[in-house]
């Protein structure tokens, strides 16, 4: 029987739900490395065993961590005292330095900041791990200041696909309230050279080439924040999401607009429709329903928490304009937490099972599409991020 | 031997108890101690130290013989207590909540 296994990083340490394919009975592991911020943990698609997970501190800084168990144990790749004969270990897993080297690199230029003026680019933390879809040593990672890494070593050393910050626009990026993060890695199944990513706040970008070089694909968002609200990048993209088998249908929370793009974010339509405020973190998209959507509206960019206190996914069954909100078995009642952007998730169950976490500790399943919610844990620290895997 | 004692988060990463002893090879400063103790421990790499810059994290400091050393040079001589292992180095977090 399949079952399924949910990857939670929070505040303060990261867990792991487990449950059969009914998701009512789970068993709950953890914390991990606790204490730590865990921004984020993703199970390889090839070898769901093999897990990653970004931990960061403000006192020491970052560190990747690695499970070949399913989450059991851990450890820091390549980090270990073990190392090839004659050679010392490097541990390097959690070395993310900017490449300024000549031919490939790019000129390490300032950003804009909050107030407009020019900020030197400066690593931070790892905010999103992306394992490769076909080798589970490969991984991407989004970091603020915003650049995409990758390690095809399991995680043991990474170097930076600087194109996409010597795009050029770089010093136009800004960061949002949560910092300049490179928070959505997007792999195209069906193109292997292609992969969306997006920054807040710079917007999306795409590349064709394998992440050689990247184009802007933010024509038709609208922000009011900027100087010029159609400006070629400086949008806060809160979050993308994508269906494995319409590659080019791409689905956008901004800052404000719920959006999507039918070719491959050349061209992005709103499609907030009756969305009771298009404010949010979240969105993702049905596993077997690929015009089936979901988002939960925020009541506005400095009131992060539900409308009226009652905590509500919306669902669209066209793919956007047209929504359903979905309540049953969530707080009606005096609920003001909030949903941060890599915090939801779908598993693949026949039954297409959704999830998310909240800034209040909490992580939601609903195992039938949205209909029935019911908290799988209710007292977590706040939860940074909800991955599921669906394992056979 | 040269005796360090690192703050709990960082004993939890390295899978060490409150005071740990390494052998440091020719003069004792604190860039030598750490260069030692992430040879010895690389997961540590990047955790004391920025992995680019070797520039002390901020929210850590370094104490010695009940001095703060955190801001002298990392390459001045740790005093003789250290060097024949009778005080360790102390690295400690900065207290600031969270």
């Amino acid at each position: 029987m399949s079952r399924v296994r949910v990857l939670v990083g929070t505040k303060k340490g990261a867990f792991v739900l487990s449950a059969d394919g009914k998701r009512q009975n789970w068993n709950v592991s953890g914390p991990f490395f606790a204490g730590w911020e865990i921004y984020h943990l993703k199970g390889s698609p090839v070898d769901p065993n093999r897990i990653y997970a970004s931990q960061s501190s403000g006192w020491f800084g970052q560190v990747i961590q690695r499970s070949n168990d399913g989450g059991k144990t851990w450890d820091t790749p390549g980090g270990g005292i073990k190392a090839e004969p004659g050679q010392m270990p490097k541990g390097e897993s959690n070395k993310f330095a900017y490449d300024t080297s000549s031919p490939n690199g790019a000129e390490l230029h300032t950003h804009q900041w909050y107030d407009g003026t020019q900020h030197p680019w400066e690593f931070k933390r790892v905010w999103h791990l992306e394992p490769s879809l076909t080798d589970p040593d490969k991984v991407y990672a989004g970091i603020e200041d915003a650049a995409l890494f990758l390690s095809t070593d399991g995680a043991q050393s990474w170097h930076e696909l600087a194109g996409l910050r010597g795009h050029g626009t770089g010093p136009r990026w800004q960061p949002g309230a949560g910092g300049m993060c490179l928070h959505t890695v997007i792999l195209d199944p069906k193109n292997p050279n292609r992969i969306y990513i997006a920054i807040s706040a710079a917007g999306a970008f795409r590349t064709d080439d394998g992440g050689k070089s990247w184009k802007p694909i933010n024509r038709g968002l609208f922000s009011q924040y900027i100087p010029d609200p159609h400006a070629e990048v400086g949008h806060c993209v809160h979050h993308v999401a994508m269906h494995k088998s319409r590659t080019d249908v791409l689905f956008m929370q901004k800052h404000w607009d719920v959006m999507r793009s039918d070719n491959a974010g050349d061209q992005w339509t709103e499609v907030s429709g009756n969305l009771p405020t298009d404010f949010g973190f979240v969105i993702d998209v049905h596993a077997h329903e690929p015009e089936t959507i979901y988002v939960v509206p925020i009541k506005s960019d400095s009131e992060h928490f539900p409308l009226d206190g009652r905590l509500s996914v919306y669902r669209s069954r066209t793919g956007g304009n047209e929504w359903e909100p979905l309540t049953k078995g969530l707080p009606q009642k005096d609920c003001y937490v909030n949903i941060l952007r890599d915090a939801m998730a779908v598993d693949s169950l026949d039954s297409c099972g959704i999830y998310f976490g909240t800034t209040g500790g909490q992580v939601f399943v609903s195992p039938d599409a949205g209909d029935n919610w019911m908290p799988i844990v209710q007292s977590l620290p706040p939860v940074l991020s909800v991955e599921v895997q669906t394992l056979s | 031997m040269i005796r360090v004692v690192l703050p709990a988060h960082l004993r939890a990463l390295a899978q060490v108890g409150s005071e740990i002893s390494i052998e440091v090879p020719g003069p004792v400063t604190q860039r030598s101690v750490l260069d030692a103790l992430e040879n010895t421990y690389p997961m540590l790499r990047g955790t004391i130290r920025d992995h680019v810059t070797q520039a002390r994290r901020p929210f850590l400091r370094f104490f010695v013989c009940s001095e703060d050393w955190s801001h002298e040079s990392p390459d001045q001589p740790l005093p003789d207590e250290v060097s024949s292992g009778k005080e360790p180095l102390c690295i400690v977090g900065a207290i600031a909540g969270g």
